[in-house]
């Protein structure tokens, strides 16, 4: 296998977009990514979109991509993998640039959230869950996480003012990213006090509805110099995957998720490193809980203790392991099957030393963790300065 | 609109709890399952889910999909069954103060959704306190 | 020899009491609760209906039969209140608690004695030796129209029982059906709220029926009111039934036991089987029971039983009617009842 390097990224403020579309949307985050790389042609297109045929009726959106960014015949495949549906689609693209079948290949991912109701949003996410034995029943996505956080509490002691501190954290950073949906601060009483969606979550423990894309290009490392123009090159030092039970209820333990523990440590041995030669990490915080529990399955802090570590200000930038530098999903915002790439988006624009307030300094290695459902699947990407 | 065959593929499941079990590795299934994995044994044996069983963790939904919104704020539980298997189910006939991780539940029949005024009535489970 | 093997009840949590009603429509509360005799009644919650109490009722009458399902020859749901206009109650019945496909089903309908009409014809067919065992089942989720003095009643309940020819736990002794044409309450096709005669639902329609059924089956079975343990009427409020008891010659003590509506309300075809399972909760080996139905259109079933030795071995495996009745209750606003039975208009 060939090493894999990034060359380029792309994106565009996220949000609740009313003027553009699906595909407005996805071309202008990839004309951004190959302006940023400077290639002049792609061999393939990856695109990670969770539902559009929910969302907006529209699926077989490979050819709609490729058509619409004027490339046809490049071939183009949409990837699913719910909330990690970007992920997948970076994943593929490094197995075919890494394969040697391809040299230049755009990995993306979008999701255009806003033109259903909220009801149509909900309906559209549920089918991540198992539909006839969660769903059915009653379920919703709030409330699989609360079922997390409740046995979390539980058995670790974690309070709720401490589980709130995550998305206050989130926003401080996510207030320095021109590109996130929400710009405001958070307090720890606000987002207590803020609606009950499932509790013990709030409103503020929930990432929002967003519309928006993202892209990034890769290409063999060999190449990647002749891209770099001055810039630090980056490369794709690690990358693993994995799948859990769909239902939350099949599960070994509801405060672990194996399928972040298996790719996380696929990814390790595939980069040769170890948690603590990470520098700072993009994690799946669709809801506070997540970002809390993958942290530990992820290696950062042992099993129990990442909630306390996130109240005590561990994962804030200049934190001893900065996570969701870029506001993560809550204050970025999460357009479904972009987030995998929005976060390869803020490992990448960190590993260039171009995050301004929001730098980790000295960031060298950086990690990106995106996951499906409640767990479902996982997906595990660690991007090192060469 | 809800899917009829659907829900009536799943009757057995909805209203009479029928699972099966793992052979090899004692494993119960619900719904039941062709395969247990690349290493048991092909052989899953028809089982049904006990009636009674336990509160793992739970949740109240207030925020409840258009189908659940007479019944918000409702509470969701995850139990495991007596003997084996595990449900997601609305734990209801039960005041919220009241619901402990570890508590005992059983099973009662009821009306899960209705597809609008016109389509089909949609049965299953929830769990009452045992 | 036939009777009942297995008997259930089943009752939901939520109560709404009958000053909460009156205060919402203007009604004098103190003046109804004299009247009728009513004080609360159950309220079915949105996921509760005719076909899942059934359900439940039934369970518990296998429970007490320990009979096995497939055994089950046919299952009669009587209700006025069939979740579907066109497809059966008993279908979904039958399916819930392993019956099929082996059985024959019907849904019954006959106002309030639609659940006794279940029992009169399993009966039949057991005694007639057509099938082993019949599931029978009476029980309703009735609307009453908004202010009218139905709303104080019109409450939620199923009783199921399985009829057999062995291991009785109360032999059917005698059973008559009195029957005539009399349009005393009815709801029409299409209609959401039933309608009634007002005060000719009294003396014309209620009493002329249970007081034929009642003295005629005591005549065919050459029993007195003096003879029986136990009786039950149709009780579509705490009244009614007290008076028909006491115009026969039956005492306070006779109908104590199966007098629930006071605090139930009006299970319409669970009325009087209610009655009848909380009087087998405590009925011993010997003692005459009387249940005598009334179904409004209008006709009663009348049943004269004997508990027999093994009731009383057996009744503990499954819950009891009245402290479903009397424990763990929820009260509610008028409010939240309306929402619970649809009768507030959504956008939908």
């Amino acid at each position: 296998m060939r090493d894999v390097a990034v060359i380029g990224i792309g994106i565009q403020k996220w949000g609740e977009l009313w003027e553009r579309s699906l595909r407005d949307l996805w071309v202008e985050a990839a004309l951004n990514a190959i302006n940023d790389a400077g290639v002049d042609h792609i061999d393939s297109i990856y695109v990670g979109a969770m539902s559009p045929g929910l969302f907006v009726g529209q699926e077989h959106i490979g050819s709609l991509c490729a058509d619409y960014l004027g490339v046809t015949p490049v071939p183009a495949t949409r990837t699913e993998s719910a909330c990690c549906s970007g992920g997948m689609a970076m994943r593929s693209g490094f197995i075919e640039v890494a394969s040697g079948l391809s040299d230049i290949v755009l990995v993306s991912g979008v999701e255009k959230m806003t033109d259903v109701d909220g009801g149509g949003a909900t309906y559209a996410l549920a089918t991540a869950a198992d539909g006839d034995y969660e769903v059915y029943n009653g379920i919703t996505f709030p409330g699989l996480y609360a079922m997390m956080a409740r046995d979390y509490m539980h058995r670790f002691g974690l309070t709720r003012e401490e589980l709130a501190a995550v998305p206050v954290k989130s926003h401080a950073n996510g207030f320095h990213n021109p590109h996130a949906q929400y710009r405001s601060k958070l307090t720890i009483d606000g987002v207590i006090k803020s609606v009950m969606v499932a509790d013990p979550l709030t409103i503020m423990d929930c990432s929002p509805i967003t519309d928006g894309a993202a892209a990034a290009i890769l290409c063999p490392l060999d190449l990647a110099k002749d891209f770099a123009k001055g810039k630090p090159v980056v490369k794709v030092a690690g990358m693993g995957a994995a799948t859990d039970s769909i239902a939350l209820h099949d599960r070994a333990d509801f405060s672990a998720l194996n399928a972040v523990a298996v790719s996380a440590q696929r990814a390790y041995e595939m980069a040769g490193v170890k948690p603590t030669d990470i520098n700072f990490a993009e994690v799946h915080d669709c809801f506070s809980i997540a970002e809390i529990i993958v942290s530990e399955d992820i290696g950062f802090f042992e099993k129990g203790k990442g909630g306390q570590a996130a109240a005590a200000g561990e994962t804030a930038i200049g934190g001893k392991i900065p996570i969701n530098t870029s506001g993560g999903l809550k204050s970025k915002g999460h357009p479904v099957g972009a987030t995998g790439i929005g976060q390869i988006h803020e490992l990448v624009t960190q590993l260039r030393g171009d995050a301004a307030e929001r730098q980790v300094a000295g960031a060298r290695r950086g990690m990106a963790q995106n996951m499906g459902g409640s767990g479902g699947s996982s997906v595990v990407h660690i991007l090192e300065v060469v | 609109m809800a899917s009829v065959p659907n829900y009536w593929r799943q009757e057995p499941q909805r209203y009479r709890y029928e699972a099966n079990k793992c052979e090899s590795c004692d494993k119960v299934f619900f719904p039941p399952r062709l395969s247990c994995g690349l290493d048991c044994a092909e052989e899953l044996k028809p089982v049904t889910l006990a009636t009674t069983g336990k509160v793992l963790t739970y949740t109240i939904i207030h925020i409840a999909p258009t189908q659940f919104t007479d019944e918000a704020p409702y509470a969701m539980a995850i139990c495991e069954m007596d003997g084996g298997g595990r449900i997601t189910a609305q734990l209801v006939d039960c005041p919220f103060a009241n619901i402990k991780i570890g508590m005992p539940v059983r099973i009662e029949f009821r009306k899960i959704q209705q597809d609008g005024h016109h389509g089909i009535l949609m049965y299953g489970y929830k769990v009452v306190p045992a | 020899m036939v009777g009942i093997v297995g008997y259930g009840a089943y009752i939901p949590r939520q109560r709404i009491k009958l000053e909460e009603i009156a205060a919402v429509w203007g009604a004098d509360a103190a003046a109804y609760k004299r009247g009728l005799m009513l004080y609360e009644k159950s309220v079915p919650a949105p996921d509760q209906d005719t076909v899942t109490m059934s359900v439940e009722a039934a369970r518990w009458a296998l429970a007490r039969s320990g009979v096995d399902p497939r055994k089950i020859g046919a299952v009669y749901i009587g209700s006025e209140s069939h979740p579907y206009a066109v497809k059966p109650s008993g279908t979904i019945v039958a399916e819930a608690i392993g019956a099929t496909p082996d059985c024959h089903c019907a849904d019954f309908e006959f106002a309030c004695k639609a659940g006794s009409e279940a029992m009169f014809v399993g009966l039949s067919l057991v005694k007639a030796g057509e099938m082993e065992y019949v599931l029978s089942v009476g029980g309703d989720t009735s609307q009453g129209a908004p202010g009218d003095a139905l709303e104080y009643s019109a409450s939620a309940g199923s009783a199921a029982f399985i009829m057999g020819r062995e291991n009785l736990l109360a032999e059917c002794l005698h059973t008559y059906s009195y029957m005539t044409d009399t349009p005393d309450f009815w709801r029409r096709e299409y209609e959401f709220y039933p309608r009634h005669g007002g005060r000719f639902t009294g003396e014309p329609a209620y009493f002329k029926h249970s007081l034929a059924a009642s003295k005629e089956i005591m005549s065919r079975a050459g029993l007195t009111p003096k003879d029986f343990k136990y009786v039950v009427h149709h009780q579509p409020n705490g009244k009614f039934p007290q008076n028909v008891g006491k115009m026969l010659g039956f005492t306070e003590e006779q109908m104590k036991t199966g007098w629930l509506s006071p605090w139930l309300g009006n299970t319409y075809s669970g009325a009087s089987p209610m009655g009848l399972t909380a009087i087998l909760d405590e009925a011993q080996p010997g003692d005459l029971i009387m249940m005598c139905s009334y179904g409004s259109g209008a006709g009663s079933d009348a049943f004269i039983w004997k508990a027999t030795e093994l009731l009383p071995k057996v009744r503990g495996k499954a819950p009891f009617t009245r402290p479903q009745l009397d424990d763990n209750k929820v009260y509610l606003s008028y409010g939240q009842y309306a929402k619970c039975r649809g009768k507030i208009r959504k956008a939908d």
